[in-house]
């Protein structure tokens, strides 16, 4: 049995397959989702999507914030950004933690929140595109 | 009459010209088509969207009080108007319609001290001249705008309304219904409205996700409605202005292809006048001089 998968953003559908199970950044901890889960709405945060598909290795997203439906046999998951950890640029997202980590270290109040997502978010890139790496090894 | 060599010299620049134009006529068919695939490809995010919003609003038997952002005030004192325009011209009447029908709008509900964030270099220096009050702009838009250009004018859309610096915001921009017709539209962003649309919603639903909706579930919400609400209801405003941006960019470039394939057509046609001048003047010049030998012939005849 298995359940149908969506990840959309404002700008593009990312992906949209039969999968086995979901396990999703929600904002009050990780869920993970198999078919037949009671129906759910939730908020998700900054961390990484894990799918995984009989026969196949698992795929990581790195997903930016947003929220998710479940219903027992599709999940959608709305997210304000959205990468596949292949497609993370891994010294792109360095650089904008460098970016990130100065302006926090200056400290300006105004920028402060800004530079705090930022940074969450490239730390986050990295980590998803690192596990990735390890995995090939 | 002008002389041939002028008209020669004509001829050779309308040609150059029309080269100009066939060319950006082409160029702007083409981003006039990425820019439709784009404002399409957000349709499923916003289905999506609309329908969690009627979802969680049909929980709570309404949508008035359920949120700032939803609550509509009872006095309208100010009035804050997005205007999307493009930074480039030679567009026809694409610029020159959004800002007319904006500021027939300013007149006729009695905004004329309504606070304008401009989308686009255009919009700005019309409305600058007008004398009308322009509090942001943003220009040099990309041609194919991300999510995190729009970020900074829902910011202050969103964080004016919830301060009650506005009561109301609109969008003005230009609605993409096919090449040859472009709609300037003003809608309202905020308060959202839930119920106007939701009918329209409703068959666009229908259409998309015909499988196991199952309204009358009871869904388990994470942390809880109000907060979920929080979260969605900014992301929707976010999403309707990237939508209206990318109906802009369709339109403007449709209404540049349009423009430049007028222009492309009277080149052709000066060029058959002026090669008909052309063809004209050489002629007479020809039978002038034929005329000047036969006259000198007969002449030196006679005086032999």
């Amino acid at each position: 049995m298995t359940l149908r998968l969506e990840i959309l953003t404002i700008e593009h559908k990312l992906f949209d397959d039969q999968v086995d199970m979901v396990i999703a950044p929600g904002t009050e901890g990780l869920l993970g989702i198999l078919p037949r889960h009671t129906p759910l709405l939730t908020g998700l945060t900054f961390g990484e999507l894990q799918i995984k598909q009989e026969g196949q290795e698992d795929q990581y997203f790195a997903i930016g914030g947003g929220f998710m439906e479940v219903r027992p046999h599709h999940v959608i998951v709305m997210a304000d950004s959205a990468e596949r950890s292949e497609e993370i640029d891994v010294s792109q997202a360095q650089e904008a933690r460098q970016r990130a980590e100065e302006l926090l270290a200056k400290g300006n109040s105004q920028d402060t929140a800004e530079a705090e997502t930022a940074f969450k978010r490239s730390q986050m890139r990295l980590k998803v595109a690192n596990q990735r790496r390890l995995k090939r090894k | 009459m002008s002389s041939i060599r002028e008209i020669k010299r004509r001829i050779k620049s309308v040609k150059n010209i029309s080269q100009v134009t066939r060319a950006m006529q082409m160029v702007a068919a083409s981003k006039m088509r990425r820019a439709q695939e784009q404002a399409l490809a957000s349709r499923p995010y916003a289905v999506k969207a609309w329908e969690i919003l009627t979802h969680l609003a049909a929980q709570k038997g309404g949508t008035e009080q359920l949120h700032p952002l939803l609550t509509h005030r009872d006095t309208v004192n100010h009035v804050c108007i997005i205007l999307i325009t493009s930074d480039k011209g030679l567009a026809g009447a694409y610029n020159g319609n959004i800002v007319r029908t904006t500021t027939q709008f300013m007149a006729e509900h009695g905004h004329q001290k309504a606070s304008l964030i401009t989308v686009g270099r255009k919009g700005r220096d019309l409305m600058l001249r007008y004398g009308r009050k322009v509090i942001a702009d943003f220009t040099d838009m990309p041609s194919r705008p991300k999510m995190k250009d729009i970020y900074p004018m829902a910011h202050l859309a969103i964080d004016g309304f919830l301060k009650g610096e506005y009561d109301q915001v609109y969008i003005a921009y230009t609605d993409f219904v096919n090449t040859l017709k472009q709609e300037p539209t003003i809608h309202l962003l905020l308060p959202i409205q839930a119920e106007h649309d939701q009918a329209e919603n409703k068959a666009m639903n229908k259409h998309y996700s015909s499988e196991e909706v199952d309204s009358t579930a009871q869904y388990i919400y994470e942390p809880n409605p109000e907060k979920l609400l929080g979260v969605i209801l900014p992301r929707f405003t976010e999403l309707q202005i990237y939508q209206a941006i990318l109906e802009s960019t369709a339109s403007e470039h449709s209404a540049r292809m349009v423009a430049m394939q007028n222009a492309t057509e009277n080149a052709k046609h000066l060029v058959s006048d002026l090669t008909l001048t052309y063809n004209k003047v050489r002629q007479d010049a020809i039978t002038k001089e034929m005329l000047d030998i036969v006259g000198g012939a007969n002449a030196l005849a006679q005086a032999s």
